[in-house]
């Protein structure tokens, strides 16, 4: 019955406006996903950014295939000059530098995407949950924050890498449990405006489940600024582990990381007369680093919505 | 005869504030039966939403229902769990808001937001909950309904949005809607549409409507009969005719002189009542009314007046009334 009527109801409904209508806005059909992607694009610099690290990443992936060397192999050729053999040289316990730079690379993506990947996480869900449900919850969780927060960094990850012991897993533990405070408050933040909008009554008003609004509804929209905050965590994630393996605290010889290869130049001969060993890995980082801020710029512009079309 | 659909009774809801408990439903009672449309009519901050969003239970963490029934098909619906809510919500009870610019979610498409509610409540998947989605967004007058599936939101106008947020509160076939100033948002062709289009599916459908305006050309078309709101109490309840023919609170006849007549002499000025809805923390003493009312004596400034029966089906909160 309610069928023969639905075909009834419409037209004597719906006027002739609303077809000119969706069709005049059908016209800028474009996907979200196509239009920052569009966006991205016109950014140079983000797209040279991740040409970069794309390369960087096909070398970590395929470093068995790129290195000319074994990189842990000890050869009889020690703190030797750039040769054709040994295209940068090798160490002072004769280990071809190329290869290990190479090798290096794989710690410095492990290193930036799981330790961001724990502290987004964290951060996304304490965040999301203190924002939402407001009043207590969000009172405690946000002062467990702001302790957080107020440790000097760098030390406490020094002194908790020296009592369980310096590894690639513990380096990348550490920054991943300690760097959610600032995701988190991000999170919250997006979340208390969010859950104003008329879309979340609305989901309630259909008898959408909590979590389901929350981390189905609300969070999907505050997913931008968590992206461009995990690219430039990145970055910094493999800064923090440079200077930690720099400092000895963080990869242990002999596996390779850019940052353990820096520790060589500590003494002055090395850093006036064998640049071989602290150029590259310097550069390296230089490099990655800068790779993934201008992707995070890029993201950051195209992300905005005040920045239209 | 038909029982009621919904009956509230001396339904009082508060609001936890720093300056203390505010009270911004007081004492509100109606019944509505199966197919009917009530309207609650006030100026903004009368308790018209709140009463609304007190059957909802959508007050917040601060609002409350403090005293009173809300009886929904024979359940007391202040007795209700969240669990039990949530099952009802969007289900048997569903609402329409008044920004339909902001109650979709703009980044999911129109088909995603409108199978969810579908899945949910009457447990079709995929295809089926699809081609359900369709035919309503069909009988809401969609153009293209198949392709307006793939849209975002900020694809389609207002007028398409309300239509796309009327078939979603519709698809679940509820028994009660729930329209707070549907069409305030909208352009006024937009609105005559989306009127007429509530009203072929409260026909069809035979859901009961409770339609919040502060807009009376929209009660006149819509409504089957009518409660007038002021600062947080009914001061009025009658059927459309009786309510348009002979208002009797003062309140209400303001409302009526405040908007033009087809038979009004076009040189003459509305009239507008003077002052404003009262602080829900400083009420007058007496009738709420009193300082707005040019009737006002002195035994309305003293004794509050209670709502009495002037005739049939028709209520007033008055001492003039009597």
């Amino acid at each position: 019955m309610t069928g023969i009527r639905t075909e009834t109801q419409p037209p004597s409904v719906q006027g002739n406006t609303p077809i000119t209508e969706v069709e005049m806005e059908g016209q800028r059909k474009e996907t979200y996903s196509r239009m920052i992607a569009r966006r991205f694009l016109k950014h140079r610099l983000a797209v040279v950014g991740l040409g970069i690290l794309a390369i960087i990443t096909l070398m970590a992936i395929f470093a068995p295939f790129l290195a000319p060397h074994d990189p842990y192999e000890v050869t009889e050729v020690f703190e030797g000059e750039p040769s054709a053999e040994h295209w940068l040289g090798t160490d002072q316990i004769g280990r071809d530098v190329l290869s290990r730079l190479i090798y290096a690379s794989r710690v410095s993506l492990v290193v930036g995407v799981v330790a961001v990947a724990i502290y987004i996480a964290i951060g996304t869900i304490v965040g999301a949950v203190a924002g939402y449900f407001g009043g207590w919850i969000d009172m405690v969780i946000m002062r467990i924050t702001d302790i957080f927060m107020s440790f000097p960094f760098f030390m406490i990850i020094l002194v908790i890498v020296s009592v369980v012991g310096s590894s690639l897993t513990n380096v990348i533990l550490v920054l991943g449990l300690l760097g959610w405070p600032s995701v988190a408050r991000l999170v919250r933040g997006s979340v208390l405006s969010l859950k104003q909008l008329d879309f979340v009554k609305a989901g309630i008003a259909l008898g959408i489940s909590t979590p389901r609004i929350l981390f189905g509804h609300i969070l999907p929209n505050a997913i931008a600024p968590i992206l461009v905050n995990a690219t430039f965590g990145m970055a910094g994630a493999v800064m923090t582990e440079a200077a930690l393996s720099f400092l000895g605290m963080g990869v242990k010889a002999p596996m390779a990381s850019w940052g353990n290869m820096l520790t060589d130049a500590q003494s002055l001969s090395v850093l006036t007369d064998q640049p071989w060993l602290w150029v590259p890995p310097g550069v390296m980082i230089l490099v990655s680093v800068l790779a993934i801020n201008f992707i995070g710029d890029g993201l950051r512009d195209a992300l905005d919505p005040k920045a239209l079309k | 005869m038909l029982t009621d659909l919904l009956h509230i009774e001396h339904l009082k809801t508060a609001f936890k504030t720093d300056g203390g408990e505010v009270v911004s439903v007081d004492d509100v009672g109606f019944r509505l039966k199966t197919g009917e449309t009530i309207g609650i009519v006030g100026e903004s901050g009368c308790g018209k939403s709140v009463t609304s969003l007190s059957v909802m239970r959508l007050l917040g963490k601060s609002g409350y229902v403090k005293e009173g029934e809300i009886w929904f098909n024979g359940q007391d619906l202040t007795k209700f769990t969240e669990d039990e809510y949530r099952r009802i919500r969007g289900n048997e009870i569903s609402m329409i808001f008044q920004e339909p610019m902001t109650s979709l979610n703009p980044v999911f498409t129109i088909g995603y937001q409108m199978q969810e509610g579908i899945t949910l409540h009457l447990g079709l998947k995929g295809k089926k909950a699809r081609d359900y989605a369709v035919e309503m967004l069909k009988k809401v007058g969609i153009p293209r309904a198949e392709s307006i599936m793939n849209e975002y939101p900020h694809a389609l106008s207002g007028g398409m949005r309300q239509r796309v947020m009327i078939a979603m509160a519709l698809s679940c076939k509820p028994k009660l809607l729930i329209a707070d100033e549907p069409t305030t948002a909208l352009d006024v062709t937009i609105q005559a549409q989306i009127l007429e289009l509530m009203k072929s599916l409260r026909d069809e459908s035979g859901t009961a409507i409770m339609l919040i305006t502060h807009d009376l050309g929209v009660i006149a078309e819509m409504a089957d009969k009518v409660i007038v709101m002021y600062a947080g109490q009914v001061v009025e309840e009658a059927d459309v005719f009786t309510l348009f023919d002979n208002p009797r609170h003062p309140y209400t006849q303001g409302l009526m002189k405040s908007i033009p007549h087809v038979d009004s002499d076009p040189d003459e000025r509305l009239t507008s009542i003077q002052g404003t809805v009262p602080s829900l923390l400083a009420m007058p003493k007496g009738c709420r009314f009193n300082n707005r009312c040019q009737y006002a004596e002195e035994r309305c400034r003293q004794e509050q007046p209670l709502l009495v029966t002037v005739g049939e089906g028709h209520s007033v909160r008055c001492w003039l009334a009597e």
